[in-house]
């Protein structure tokens, strides 16, 4: 398969050589842009690509750009191009290889997008634990602004664009994106209601898109190449490849870029090498911590949205986490809730107060204090938490996901537990 | 009996002037003061290592914002100290790879060596332990950050190669 997102990475080259990058490809479709295309066709060729949003939703990333206000001489005013970059998905480490291993990918993805859209600021809102990466985006950043290629009058083009690296102060839910936009705007990152959505009114009150990374990363080949040469890329229903990871008890934990539509016992068996010595597969969260529970039974779907969702889970940001038989479901989705209850931002009551009841009653559970009516208790909580409509955001309806599979397939092991006292695992 | 007076902290001298320049540099790029609100804190803690009292007052001084206000900003973030920290922040990830990959025992490890549990600073000031989320590192599990350095496939010969062996005496 022909590399995309990663074909600069494991190279000799410098992370942050822009003459490397250029010479592998690199700016060749910002040139293209900026010398023959507008930001009308380039908003065509990302529509019909039917590049979906890598960050979990899969949201059309066309689509979602064509919300934006048209830019005209009656909407004056900045309008605001930003990049998620806060990757903080429970056993999702994807964006991190793509900014510490080819920062200008993102750049000039972020430049393409910021162009469609009429943006003249961007932000890039990453992690302050991402040390290397936020260092390599801000040394790449500093050559973009030598090279021309960022700031006024970018390649001769005429249009000009600031980019700015914004280290953020730390919470997942600055991943949902009007959360993100309040972080950025200096305030408590509570998600606002929606609409107005962000392409309307979104920072400072002005149009803005976020995107993330890997989504970001796309746009500059797709821009290049075009859109039918991105949807022969995938081997299933959705275009492009895609960056999937596994980490758990396996033979090889790791990142790789495969087509979308990559079945999931390929990445698992082949790229991953498989179980551990002494270990089974018993199920597997296929897309970070807020995705279903999925089991052996579902190993040759392809990894595709719709294939996934149609399964009863979510593809989200394609990277799996392994639950093997020697670990305990009912501690993992402890884990997992324990996360989501110590990062709901408290606006909203089934988030703020169901979380931790929903974790104290798998804590006494996992540790042998758990009564029989406790699993109706769980169950009444997927169905109230896990409603949307319920809460403010989708956090605590992710939450949800992986403790209402894991109620579906290791039911068993809850009642287990319970009927004897303590965890058989341990 | 005289009634207890407030000491009363002089808030204009409270920041240093390089602390001061470098907030209102920031206050360039937003539209309205509180904009800058976590740039602020986190400049000052960039020279102090956290957020004292006096400190929070003065940054909300400067952006014309209430204390209250600013401490809603502040206590919301996981990377905003609001209490004194060691040289160094450990953040050990406890997330859902981590913990199968027996982070559990690496923390106790980590406590024993350092005598400190989470939220706690080591007697002499080096460490302070904290659990942070997923730090995206999940195929190289367990990982901690020590300081600014990521510490891969953490095993327990690692924790005392870094901390040596057991302490006494942990400090809130």
């Amino acid at each position: 398969m022909e590399k995309v997102l990663t074909r600069n990475i494991g190279l000799e080259q410098k992370p942050t050589d822009l003459k490397a990058y250029e010479a592998n490809g690199g700016y060749q479709g910002l040139r293209k842009a900026m010398a023959e295309m507008s930001p009308k066709d380039c908003q065509d060729v990302i529509s019909a690509s039917n590049l979906r949003g890598r960050g979990g939703a899969g949201f059309p990333t066309g689509m979602k750009w064509s919300f934006v206000p048209a830019a005209d001489k009656s909407t004056p005013g900045h309008r605001y191009l930003v990049c998620n970059a806060d990757e903080m998905e429970p056993g999702t480490f994807k964006d991190r290889l793509l900014m510490e291993c080819d920062p200008h990918q993102l750049i000039e993805g972020m430049i393409l997008a910021a162009y469609t859209i009429g943006a003249d600021i961007s932000y890039i809102f990453i992690r302050g634990e991402y040390i290397v990466a936020i260092q390599r985006l801000r040394d790449a950043l500093a050559e973009c602004y030598s090279a021309g290629l960022l700031g006024d009058n970018i390649l001769g083009s005429g249009y000009s664009l600031h980019m700015h690296v914004h280290p953020s102060a730390g919470r997942y839910i600055c991943g949902e994106e009007t959360a993100l936009i309040n972080a950025l705007e200096g305030k408590r990152a509570n998600p606002r209601a929606k609409p107005p959505f962000p392409q309307v009114s979104g920072l400072w009150g002005r149009p803005t898109i976020v995107n993330n990374v890997e989504t970001l990363c796309n746009i500059p080949h797709i821009i290049d190449r075009g859109a039918d040469w991105f949807k022969t890329l995938g081997v299933g229903e959705d275009a492009g490849t895609k960056l999937f990871g596994v980490s758990g008890k396996v033979n090889n934990p790791g990142c790789w870029e495969l087509p979308m539509g990559t079945p999931i016992r390929e990445i698992i068996e082949q790229h991953a090498g498989g179980m551990q010595d002494g270990y089974q597969l018993k199920g597997f969260l296929p897309g970070g911590g807020s995705t279903d529970f999925l089991t052996a039974e579902h190993l040759d779907l392809a990894m595709d949205y719709n294939v996934i969702g149609a399964a009863g889970s979510r593809m989200g940001t394609g990277t799996m986490i392994i639950l093997d038989d020697r670990t305990c479901p009912v501690g993992m989705v402890l884990n997992l809730i324990r996360f989501f209850a110590h990062e709901s931002c408290g606006f909203c009551t089934p988030c703020r107060d169901g979380l931790p009841w929903s974790r104290q009653v798998l804590q006494d559970i996992e540790e042998g204090r758990g009564q029989p009516e406790d699993l109706e208790t769980l169950a009444y909580q997927v169905r109230y938490i896990g409603a949307i409509g319920n809460t403010h955001c989708a956090l605590a309806p992710g939450a949800m996901e992986p403790l209402q599979s894991a109620l579906k397939y290791f039911y068993d092991d809850f009642k287990q537990h319970i009927s004897t006292g303590r965890c058989p695992y341990h | 009996m005289s009634k207890p007076q407030m000491i009363q902290t002089d808030l204009d001298s409270v920041l240093t002037a390089q602390e001061i320049a470098e907030i209102d540099a920031e206050l360039g790029h937003v539209p309205y003061k509180s904009g800058a609100a976590i740039d602020a804190l986190k400049i000052v803690q960039a020279k102090r290592g956290w957020v004292s009292d006096e400190c929070l007052q003065a940054i909300a001084r400067r952006l014309e914002m209430s204390a209250e206000e600013l401490e809603g900003v502040a206590t919301f973030y996981n990377l905003i100290y609001r209490r004194p920290v060691g040289e160094k922040v450990i953040l050990f990830c406890d997330s859902v790879s981590c913990w199968i990959c027996g982070c559990d025992d690496i923390k106790e490890k980590i406590s024993a060596a350092l005598g400190v549990d989470y939220g706690e600073t080591t007697a002499d000031n080096q460490y302070t332990l904290l659990p942070v989320p997923c730090l995206g590192a999940c195929d190289r599990a367990p990982v901690m950050m020590v300081g600014d350095d990521l510490v891969t496939h953490i095993d327990e010969a690692q924790v005392k190669a870094l901390f040596g062996d057991a302490k006494t005496g942990g400090d809130q």
